[in-house]
């Protein structure tokens, strides 16, 4: 399936969780914010929400900044 | 006692620092130990799904001893600065945020009017807001009547290192404010961040005057010492300025009269 992954399109094969995605591509769970379809998800609430085809998912951390 | 609150949380330092442009992490690591700060900014932004090489920026704070206040900096809207704040607290798991509105590209100057909007959203859904706003009163007023823990005014443009421009106007909005005043941006070396303090500022915030000189931990550790000299200055209450000269010897018992 393809979502749209922060600003992109990227193909992955799903539905998945959001903690499934995380570990498909390689990223620590504790280090990032996730959205999904324009609503801020709670760390606690990575394990149930799925991301399915068309869906927008915005994965965030933190970089340097004033 | 001296102390410095913001919402409730005592701070050591008086002095708050970016983590944005120091030419590596460990030259960043040194600065914040030499500036003497427990509160350090950060960004928000999209992780680099194609490399994720990429060091992260939270190896490199150790958060027992900094509070991360995370920022909605490159915000054009109240909308993008909230959805920002939203991320920014998920990712850190506090509930503070630097607010920025930024109105303008090339002075980078808030856009106050939906600077107090997402004020006003954040508030009400429990953050600590700190809003970067221009150093106007009466829009400082209103942050803080939208519920701002503190206001950040500007002292001139990010990252122009002019110092600070208006020091009347910072004068007043210290007077005015029920709310501690951090001055935000501006600072270009030590005696801008001392003015600051001499002002009746709070505390300073600054990135680039920092990570941008050519040896930001010295710096750093000038701007330590400038923020308490300029306060301890502000606290013991300054001489009145006058056009001509007081003697500071006796004027009397002089030889020869």
């Amino acid at each position: 399936m393809t979502i749209t992954l922060n600003g992109d399109p990227f193909d992955v094969s799903g539905p998945l969780t959001v903690s499934q995605l995380l570990v498909a591509l390689d990223i620590d769970a504790r280090r990032v914010a996730v959205e999904h379809n324009l609503v801020v998800l709670k760390r606690t609430a990575f394990d149930a929400a799925i991301v399915r085809e068309g869906d927008q998912v915005e994965i965030v951390n933190f970089v340097g900044g004033g | 006692m001296d102390t410095f609150s913001i919402a409730g949380k005592t701070f050591a330092s008086r002095l708050i620092i970016g983590t944005g442009k120091y030419p590596s992490h460990p030259v960043m690591v040194k600065a914040h130990e030499a500036s003497g700060a427990d509160m350090v900014t950060v960004a928000v932004r999209r992780v680099n799904i194609s490399d994720r090489s990429k060091e992260s920026l939270l190896d490199y704070i150790d958060t027992s001893k900094y509070f991360i206040l995370p920022n909605t900096a490159g915000c054009y809207t109240a909308d993008d600065a909230v959805r920002t704040a939203r991320l920014g607290r998920e990712a850190g798991l506090s509930h503070w945020v630097k607010l920025e509105v930024i109105g303008d590209e090339r002075t980078l100057f808030p856009d106050n009017e939906a600077l107090i909007e997402a004020t006003r959203v954040l508030v009400r859904e429990g953050f600590v807001v700190l809003p970067y706003t221009s150093d106007d009163p009466v829009v400082c007023r209103k942050l803080e009547d939208a519920g701002a823990a503190a206001v950040m005014p500007l002292g001139a443009p990010i990252g122009s290192g002019l110092g600070i421009q208006n020091p009347n106007n910072i004068r007043i909005i210290r007077e005015f404010s029920r709310v501690p005043v951090i001055v935000d941006a501006g600072v270009g070396t030590a005696s801008d961040a001392a003015f600051a303090m001499e002002l009746g500022a709070d505390g300073v915030l600054m990135n680039t005057a920092i990570a941008g000189a050519q040896d930001p931990a010295a710096m750093a550790e000038a701007m330590k010492f400038a923020v308490r000299a300029g306060r301890l200055a502000y606290l013991a209450g300054r001489i009145p300025r006058k056009l001509y000269a007081t003697a500071s010897s006796p004027i009397e018992g002089l030889v020869g009269r």
